[in-house]
């Protein structure tokens, strides 16, 4: 009997893919209330997730210039920018908590995996910012990057995320634009703030590249093949890099800037750019593992944040009980 | 009825009068500006992502009424907003005590023990002031600075209820909560009367009709934040503290030079360039 009815309900299971399957094939969205595989659904919960947490880890090393930002002007666009930026993680965190919701998982638990190590943020945010130069090529470089990926995930199979990523793409857009005037006033300003701009671009260079992933050059990792099988995103890591590089190389170069890579070159034939890679054991090793420059001093200051409001949250939750 | 001003032409034209009105202008520019700088020292340290985006709208909300502040004394000749922003030595700023205090110990970039508490019970008081003070100016002699103070109050009331229901949530909830509130009541209550001095030139600036005397806006503080506290369950601090130092004559705290120095970090390395 057992048997009989273990079986029913994996053919059910099965019936059940199936439809799935062909739903996201024919173009179709999934919302959050209907049925999707289980490796679907943590897939975009890693991916939800860990994009939601670099928005919001993602707002340390602008705001630490938000109270030294040169003029009144541009600090009320970087306070702006960054509010905008929080704003994002508020509003991919509650997407992936949606999704985490059948298997009893919450906020609380995506904030302990974050402390943990378990899930992760973005490279670029493990960086150290040197100069004022450095928050500028964040809000040109490091959004247009994101940009990149993110009209891509746009089109992502999971609607509740694609509706994120839509507003999302506008703000962002927004962000870039104002990042370009930034280094604009760098690139055409005096001797020294020149440099300052190209400092910055040699120091974020390898890990503007490292932003969109290792190369899939060994074949695709397993992730990434199974993203793109379930349409959750549909270009691999170096199409998006090759991307990038189209359109900000030659950017770069009209402002006078230099592209830190003494080999880049347009290959013609095959219609990519040709350069030197990032190290990428760096990612893996030192990034993954939180050991960047200032991963340990970023997450430190979500957890003080966190232990020191303590008593905040302990307050709300008692006065919560009290109403209901 | 004192005399009205349109313009800042007018304005100048009447040195008694530029001086007092430019002394009050600082007052208001610099408090908002350094409120709004302790406030942007804040984010990513709040309770939570909600109030780190609602806190972050607020700080901007205030630095923007600093920028305004400094347009108008850029109007009134007193050199470029941005330079008198970021450019004055510290005994040249106007601020009160109350709005240059440290949100707690250690830097925002290295271990800060901010205490929400006192961020809550400070701005709160910052703001039930700016509203008193924001009222008395709708009916400014120089009428560029009432229509602006309109339109800030706008904005303004959205941060007073902020703060309010902040209170709200957090007061007859634990013993914790409200031990926490209490303490910071009282150590915001060290610099509350640094907000109510309008410095040497007080007398004069009431005399143009430019604002309400002390007195007044002191009433009108009063009468709000008592009912808020006490209904709230809170210990009411009672009278003022006497002054010991005053920021609206330059006389700064150590913690002052230092939010300072961060502030012009960047536009001191090259002031004449375009940033």
């Amino acid at each position: 009997m057992v048997e009989k009815a273990e079986m029913v309900t994996t053919q059910e299971e099965q019936a059940k893919y199936n439809e799935f399957i062909a739903k996201i094939g024919r173009g179709e969205k999934i919302e959050a209330d209907d049925w999707m595989p289980e490796d679907y659904r943590i897939q975009l919960i890693k991916l939800i997730a860990m994009h939601g947490l670099s928005e919001i880890m993602g707002a340390f090393p602008e705001k630490e210039w938000v109270p030294k930002t040169p003029t009144l002007k541009r600090k009320l666009s970087l306070m702006a920018k960054v509010q905008d930026e929080v704003g994002h993680g508020q509003l991919l965190i509650r997407v992936a908590e949606d999704l985490m919701k059948p298997l009893g998982k919450s906020r609380e638990d995506i904030m302990s995996d974050l402390f943990s190590g378990k899930l992760k943020f973005h490279n670029v945010f493990h960086m150290e910012t040197k100069s004022w130069a450095d928050a500028a090529l964040i809000g040109w470089l490091v959004d247009g990057a994101a940009i990149v990926t993110q009209k891509m995930l746009a089109h992502t199979s999971y609607a509740p995320y694609a509706r994120a990523l839509k507003r999302i793409i506008l703000e962002e857009r927004f962000h870039a634009y104002h990042g370009e005037d930034m280094v604009i006033a760098l690139g055409d300003g005096t001797e020294m703030q020149r440099e300052m701009m190209q400092d910055a671009l040699n120091r974020w260079w390898p890990a503007l590249l490292m932003f969109f992933g290792p190369p899939e050059e060994g074949g695709l990792k397993s992730n990434q093949e199974q993203n793109i099988r379930y349409k959750i995103r549909y270009k691999t890591n170096e199409e998006l890099r090759q991307e990038f590089l189209d359109k900000y190389v030659p950017q770069i170069q009209a402002l006078g800037l230099k592209v830190p890579d003494e080999n880049i070159y347009y290959d013609e034939e095959k219609q990519k750019w040709v350069y030197t890679h990032a190290d990428y054991t760096y990612l893996r090793d030192v990034i993954a593992k939180n050991q960047g420059p200032r991963s340990q001093n970023r997450l430190n200051l979500r957890k003080i944040g966190f232990e020191n409001n303590a008593w905040v949250r302990e307050a709300l939750l008692k006065k919560q009980e009290e109403i209901s | 009825m004192s005399k009205i001003y349109q313009t800042p032409e007018e304005a100048k034209q009447d040195q008694q009068y530029l001086e007092t009105l430019a002394e009050l202008i600082y007052q208001l520019a610099d408090d908002d500006l350094l409120i709004s700088h302790r406030g942007s020292e804040w984010l990513g340290l709040a309770p939570h992502i909600e109030e780190d985006v609602a806190f972050s709208s607020i700080t901007q909300d205030t630095m923007g009424h600093a920028a305004m502040y400094y347009q108008m004394l850029e109007e009134l000749g007193f050199g470029k907003a941005d330079d008198i922003a970021h450019l004055r030595k510290p005994e040249e700023y106007r601020n009160a005590a109350l709005t240059e205090r440290v949100n707690g110990q250690g830097h925002y970039k290295e271990n800060p023990d901010y205490d929400w508490g006192y961020a809550i019970m400070r701005n709160y008081a910052y703001e039930v002031f700016k509203k008193a003070r924001l009222d008395a100016l709708e009916n400014s002699s120089y009428a560029p600075l009432a229509d602006t103070a309109a339109k800030i109050k706008r904005e303004q009331f959205y941060h007073l209820y902020h703060w309010e229901v902040w209170i709200d949530q957090l007061s007859h909830s634990t013993e914790e909560a409200q031990n926490r509130l209490n303490a910071a009541l009282k150590k915001t209550w060290e610099d509350v009367s640094s907000l109510f001095d309008l410095g040497s030139k007080g007398a004069k600036m009431v005399e143009l009709g430019l604002i309400e005397s002390v007195d007044v806006l002191k009433e009108k503080f009063i009468s709000r934040i008592q009912a808020k506290i006490e209904g709230a369950g809170l210990e009411w601090p009672g009278e003022f503290k006497a002054l010991e130092t005053t920021g609206r004559e330059g006389k700064h705290s150590q913690e002052f030079v230092d939010a300072l120095n961060e502030l012009n970090e960047v536009y001191k390395l090259d002031p004449q360039a375009s940033w």
